[in-house]
C-alpha cells in the first residue's frame, strides 16, 4: 500500500481522458487499495478519481457516509462509470485535491443515475441524490479531463480562496 | 511529548509601544508557534488575536503569557480551538442580508452574528435597485461555532429592523 502523488493544477495530465477498464486483476484491485488510501490521506477528501493520480483509467472511489443526515451507499469503488440520467439542479460548493488553494460553487444535477461495474466487473446500477450525486459528477468529470474550474458559471464570483493555517 | 495544541490567544487592553514585540517573544520563549494573527486599534484601544502552537494546556498558555500581558495592563483570554497542520478551515453556512442601508446593514448584522458564534471567513457585498432606492446585498460565509440554530435566532432579531436574511448551511465537498 501506499500513498501517491497527487497531481495539481494547472497539471496538463489533469486534461486527459481516461480510457475504460478491461481487465479485473491483482494490479487493478492493488491499484485501487492505493487509490482509496490515498483519497484517505486527502484532508476532509471524500472522493477521488484515478485521473488525480496520474492513472488514465476510468476508476472513481467515493464515500460520503462521513455526512450526516445524507443518503449514501457508502465507500463505493465505481469502475467505467456513466451517467445514464440526470434530474434537476443545485448550486454547492466544491474543492478538489487537485486545486488545493480554491472552493467553488458549482451547478450539478439534484438526481443521477449511474451505471458502473465492481472491482470484481459486475454491472450495477446506482442512484444517487443531493451531495452523493454531487460528488459523482465530480469524480467523473475527472475521468473526462474537466476539473470543478471548468463549471464554474462566473470566476470571478463563485471562486474563493481558501483560508490556511499552519 | 503530547500533541502540539491550537489556541486562540486574545489579548484586549490599552495600546501602547512594543505590546506586539513583548507578546511574541514570551512565546517563542515558551516553545510556542504562532500561527495567524490579526490586531487592531480602535479608539486608542487594542486588541489582537493570535493562534498559536503549544504543546502544554491552556492554563500552563496563559501562565507563559501573563507576566508579560500583566506589567502591560492587558486582559487576556485563552481558547482551545480545533486545527491541525495544514488544515483549510472551511465554511459551513452562508448568509444573505439585504437591505436599504449599508453602514447599518453590515455593523448590525455581523455584530449580532458574532456574538452567536459565527466566524467570517468570507465578506462580499453587492448593490442592486436603482439609484434613487439601492439595495444592498450582503453574502456571508462563515463557521457556526456554537451552531446554525443560534446563528438563526440572531438573525430574527435583526430581521426586525427592516433586514432582510437567509442563512443556508454549506457542505464544501472535498474531491
Ligand atoms: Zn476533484
Amino acid at each position: 500500500m501506499a500513498i501517491l502523488d497527487i497531481l495539481t493544477w494547472p497539471d496538463p495530465r489533469l486534461k486527459e481522458t481516461a480510457q475504460p477498464v478491461t481487465t479485473f486483476d491483482e494490479t487493478l484491485h492493488a491499484f485501487i487499495k492505493d487509490l482509496e488510501e490515498t483519497m484517505r490521506a486527502g484532508p476532509g477528501a471524500v472522493g477521488i478519481a484515478a485521473t488525480q493520480v496520474g492513472s488514465l483509467q476510468r476508476v472513481i472511489i467515493i464515500d460520503a457516509s462521513s455526512r450526516k443526515n445524507v443518503p449514501h451507499h457508502g465507500r463505493q469503488v465505481l469502475i467505467n462509470p456513466e451517467i445514464t440520467h440526470w434530474e434537476g439542479y443545485a448550486v454547492g460548493r466544491e474543492g478538489c485535491l487537485s486545486v488545493p488553494d480554491y472552493t467553488g460553487n458549482v451547478i450539478r444535477a439534484e438526481r443521477i443515475t449511474v451505471e458502473a461495474l465492481d472491482e470484481a466487473g459486475a454491472t450495477h446500477t446506482w442512484r444517487m441524490e443531493g451531495f452523493e450525486a454531487r460528488l459523482a459528477q465530480h469524480e467523473i468529470d475527472h475521468l473526462d479531463g474537466l476539473l470543478f474550474l471548468d463549471r464554474l458559471v462566473s470566476r470571478r464570483h463563485d471562486l474563493y480562496r481558501r483560508k490556511r493555517y499552519d | 511529548m503530547s500533541k502540539p495544541n491550537w489556541y486562540m490567544l486574545t489579548l484586549v487592553g490599552r495600546d501602547r509601544p512594543g505590546i506586539v514585540a513583548h507578546v511574541t517573544h514570551a512565546l517563542y520563549e515558551g516553545g510556542c508557534n504562532l500561527g495567524e494573527a490579526s490586531m487592531m486599534r480602535l479608539g486608542g484601544n487594542f486588541t489582537m488575536m493570535m493562534m498559536v502552537r503549544y504543546e502544554g494546556a491552556a492554563r500552563a498558555l496563559a501562565e507563559l503569557v501573563e507576566p508579560v500581558s500583566e506589567s502591560l495592563g492587558l486582559r487576556l483570554h485563552v481558547d482551545r480551538i480545533s486545527g491541525a497542520l495544514h488544515h483549510h478551515l472551511e465554511p459551513d453556512v452562508r448568509i444573505t442580508v439585504s437591505g436599504a442601508d449599508r453602514a447599518g446593514i453590515v455593523a448590525q448584522v455581523t455584530g449580532a452574528l458574532a456574538e452567536a458564534g459565527l466566524n467570517i471567513l468570507n465578506l462580499e457585498s453587492d448593490v442592486a435597485g436603482s439609484e434613487d432606492e439601492p439595495l444592498y446585498i450582503m453574502h456571508i460565509e462563515g463557521q457556526a461555532t456554537e451552531g446554525i440554530e443560534a446563528l438563526q435566532s440572531a438573525l430574527d432579531i435583526v430581521t426586525r429592523n427592516g433586514v432582510k436574511a437567509s442563512l443556508a448551511p454549506m457542505d464544501t465537498l472535498i474531491g
